[in-house]
């Protein structure tokens, strides 16, 4: 159990800087999801922490004690890596012991084997504890490779994109199951991902890193509610917030070439914006504002998603699917105008 | 019109020219022939010299003598002698380069400056004519003016004529020539070794004995036992270096008995015979290793 601090930290590799001054804090005991695109810097943080690279610049904390000059064994904490890094040749039980065999550990036998059965029933791997992994299938070895995380009771939980390899259905199975582990445990978690599905249904709390740089902190209510910027906001949600330009004059938002005018709900200065709206804000139905293009009708069971076209801007909205929708009809929609975020036109800081 | 729509294989070949068939023939059959001709050939004509009493130096019919060659070789001890050194050449030299192969791959599988041009350098022994490294190290071995003694500081320790030491100063220069030998394959193991294996490691807070041998070890392990097989392979049938390096009767390989018999005794059905025992010995113990890596292999 450890409270993890992150001051400032710079990572180079060459001339281009991985992590670029990232500040975190991420509290003892909490499910913390560092999301991000590709190339974000998220490994490299995940590894600067865990102490498999070294900081150009910066200090790392854990449990308040300067980790500087720490190797990866000191620091104690553990990793779960994105392919797993099983132990070859050996068996589920020898990789889950090869951690408590350690010299740093002095486990008991009797200790090991009890670690190990705790862990096993953990994770539902008692069965397989006698079988080489490499007959294991995907799930399985990611759960062995989250059990040789438990059976050490680290100080902190790391997990670099540990569910990316993972066939959908498993990977909704295993995101469930990680989050009632990490409350079982009460240990501090910090999960890397890429995908914002699995940042918001797991995270206590969620960092949007981008270029190496922390963009936003907060719960994934705050980031999916108030983004700080528009990148927050078009990262995070699917489909993909409607990002339009807009004017607002004398209290108005004006869009889609004067077609939608709608009350602008707070007193807002003047002038071009950008505003966003998400798919679930827009009403589709006969008896809406404006008239719209079906350009394309998606069905996902529970509702569907059209895609609606006005002139030359295309947006996404989602209607119940009991809706009739013929692509290249039409259909009247409107907007929620206590949903609309309002960014900068230039800079794509939040106005709100 | 319909010939240049059949798509068919044959039709494709006849607008190449030759078939894949031919093609294949053609850069098969020589080496079949010479393969006849050189190994496959000689192989069985010695095994049937083997039951005579040839001669190569007397122009006179060889007389089949059954068993007599092998129950004469196979009961005279100064053969079985033969065998005894050819055993302890082969146990120091080859432990000798799996040690100092394996040991410098592990001390270059890392980042290092000039990596490559090292790692060329220490191949060079390798490439080299036995010949020329035999007569080379009997220089540096020269009792009264070599290099080795004088940096050494061993006085005027004669190395090859000195009946203790001289097999040994041969599986020296044996182990200089082919330890680069190991050490390549052992640096193709190593590297194959997954990094983030040794990262887990680390974070696992594993010692470096324990990374080693739970992890590098047992991944290398299969590459080591091809080396070993080489080297056994070789060392048995060792000739050139020890043959130049000295004439102590205690660095009398077999192969170098075998040629004696061959070449200056002229017992051509006798030496044949001997061949044979020695082919069915590397026989044996190849197997015994091929047998245990591909065990090894399964785990």
């Amino acid at each position: 159990m450890a409270h993890i601090r992150l001051d400032n930290v710079t990572k180079k590799f060459g001339l281009h800087a991985a992590v670029d001054g990232l500040t975190l804090d991420i509290a003892d005991g909490e499910f913390f999801v560092l999301l991000g695109p590709t190339g974000a810097g998220k490994t490299t943080t995940l590894r600067l922490i865990a102490g498999l690279e070294k900081p150009d610049d910066g200090k790392i904390e854990i449990a308040d004690q300067d980790v500087h000059q720490w190797s990866a064994s000191e620091r104690d904490v553990a990793l779960v890596f994105q392919y797993y890094s099983l132990y070859p040749r050996y068996t589920v039980r020898q990789n889950l012991a090869f951690p408590l065999k350690s010299n740093a550990r002095n486990c008991s036998q009797a200790e090991i084997d009890e670690r190990i059965a705790r862990a096993a029933k953990t994770l539902r791997i008692g069965h397989l504890l006698e079988r080489k992994t490499d007959r294991l299938s995907g799930g399985e070895m990611q759960r062995v490779s989250i059990g040789r995380a438990i059976v050490r009771e680290p100080r902190a939980f790391l997990m670099d994109e540990p569910l990316s390899n993972l066939d959908a259905k498993l990977r909704e199975s295993l995101r469930a199951e990680l989050k009632e582990l990490q409350m079982k445990l009460k240990s501090t978690f910090l999960f890397v991902t890429h995908d914002q599905i699995e940042a918001m249904s797991m995270g206590d709390k969620v960092g949007i890193l981008n270029e190496g740089k922390i963009v936003q902190v907060g719960t994934p209510y705050e980031i999916y509610n108030k983004p700080k910027n528009i990148f927050v906001a078009s990262f995070v949600g699917s489909p993909s917030i409607n990002l339009m330009p807009a004017e607002l004059a004398n209290g108005h938002v004006t869009a889609l070439s004067g077609k939608l005018k709608i009350v602008a709900p707070r007193s807002k200065t003047n002038g071009a914006v950008t505003i966003g709206i998400r798919s679930e804000d827009i009403t589709v139905g006969p008896k809406e504002q404006v008239a719209a293009h079906i350009h394309d009708v998606e069905n996902h069971g529970v509702e569907k998603i059209v895609t609606l076209r006005v002139d030359d801007q295309f947006f996404k909205a989602t209607a119940p699917s009991s809706l009739e929708l013929k692509i290249d009809g039409t259909v009247k929609f409107s907007f929620n105008p206590d949903k609309l975020h309002f960014f900068d036109a230039a800079s794509g800081a939040s106005r709100a | 019109m319909a010939g240049v729509l059949d798509t068919s294989p044959a039709a494709r070949a006849v607008t190449r020219g030759w078939s894949d068939l031919t093609i294949r023939n053609v850069f098969i059959i020589p080496t079949i022939l010479f393969l006849i001709i050189f190994n496959i050939f000689p192989l069985i004509y010695s095994l049937g010299y083997s039951f005579t009493d040839f001669r190569a130096s007397v122009n006179e019919p060889a007389n089949f003598v059954g068993l007599q060659n092998f129950r004469e070789l196979l009961t005279d001890e100064r053969i079985w002698n033969n065998f005894w050194v050819t055993a302890k050449y082969v146990i120091v030299s080859v432990g000798g380069q799996m040690t100092v192969g394996f040991g410098l791959a592990l001390l270059l599988n890392r980042a290092m400056p000039a990596k490559g041009l090292i790692t060329t350098l220490l191949l060079l022994p390798m490439m080299m004519s036995a010949a020329v490294v035999g007569l080379f190290w009997r220089l540096l071995y020269d009792p009264s003016w070599g290099p080795l003694n004088y940096a050494l500081g061993l006085g005027d320790l004669a190395w090859l004529s000195n009946a203790d030491v001289a097999l040994y100063a041969v599986a020296i220069t044996d182990i200089w020539m082919w330890a680069p030998f190991v050490m390549l394959l052992s640096l193709a193991g190593l590297s194959a070794v997954p990094q983030h294996l040794y990262e887990a490691a680390a974070i696992d807070r594993a010692s470096a004995w324990y990374t080693f041998s739970r992890i590098t070890l047992p991944l290398v392990t299969p590459l080591l036992l091809i080396a070993l097989i080489f080297r056994t392979m070789e060392a048995f049938k060792t000739f050139d270096i020890a043959y130049i390096m000295s004439t102590q009767p205690t660095t009398e390989l077999i192969s170098i008995k075998l040629y004696k018999f061959a070449f200056q005794e002229w017992q051509t059905g006798k030496s044949c015979a001997l061949a044979y025992i020695v082919l069915i010995m590397v026989l044996a113990i190849t197997n015994i290793y091929v047998k245990y890596l591909n065990k090894v292999k399964e785990r």
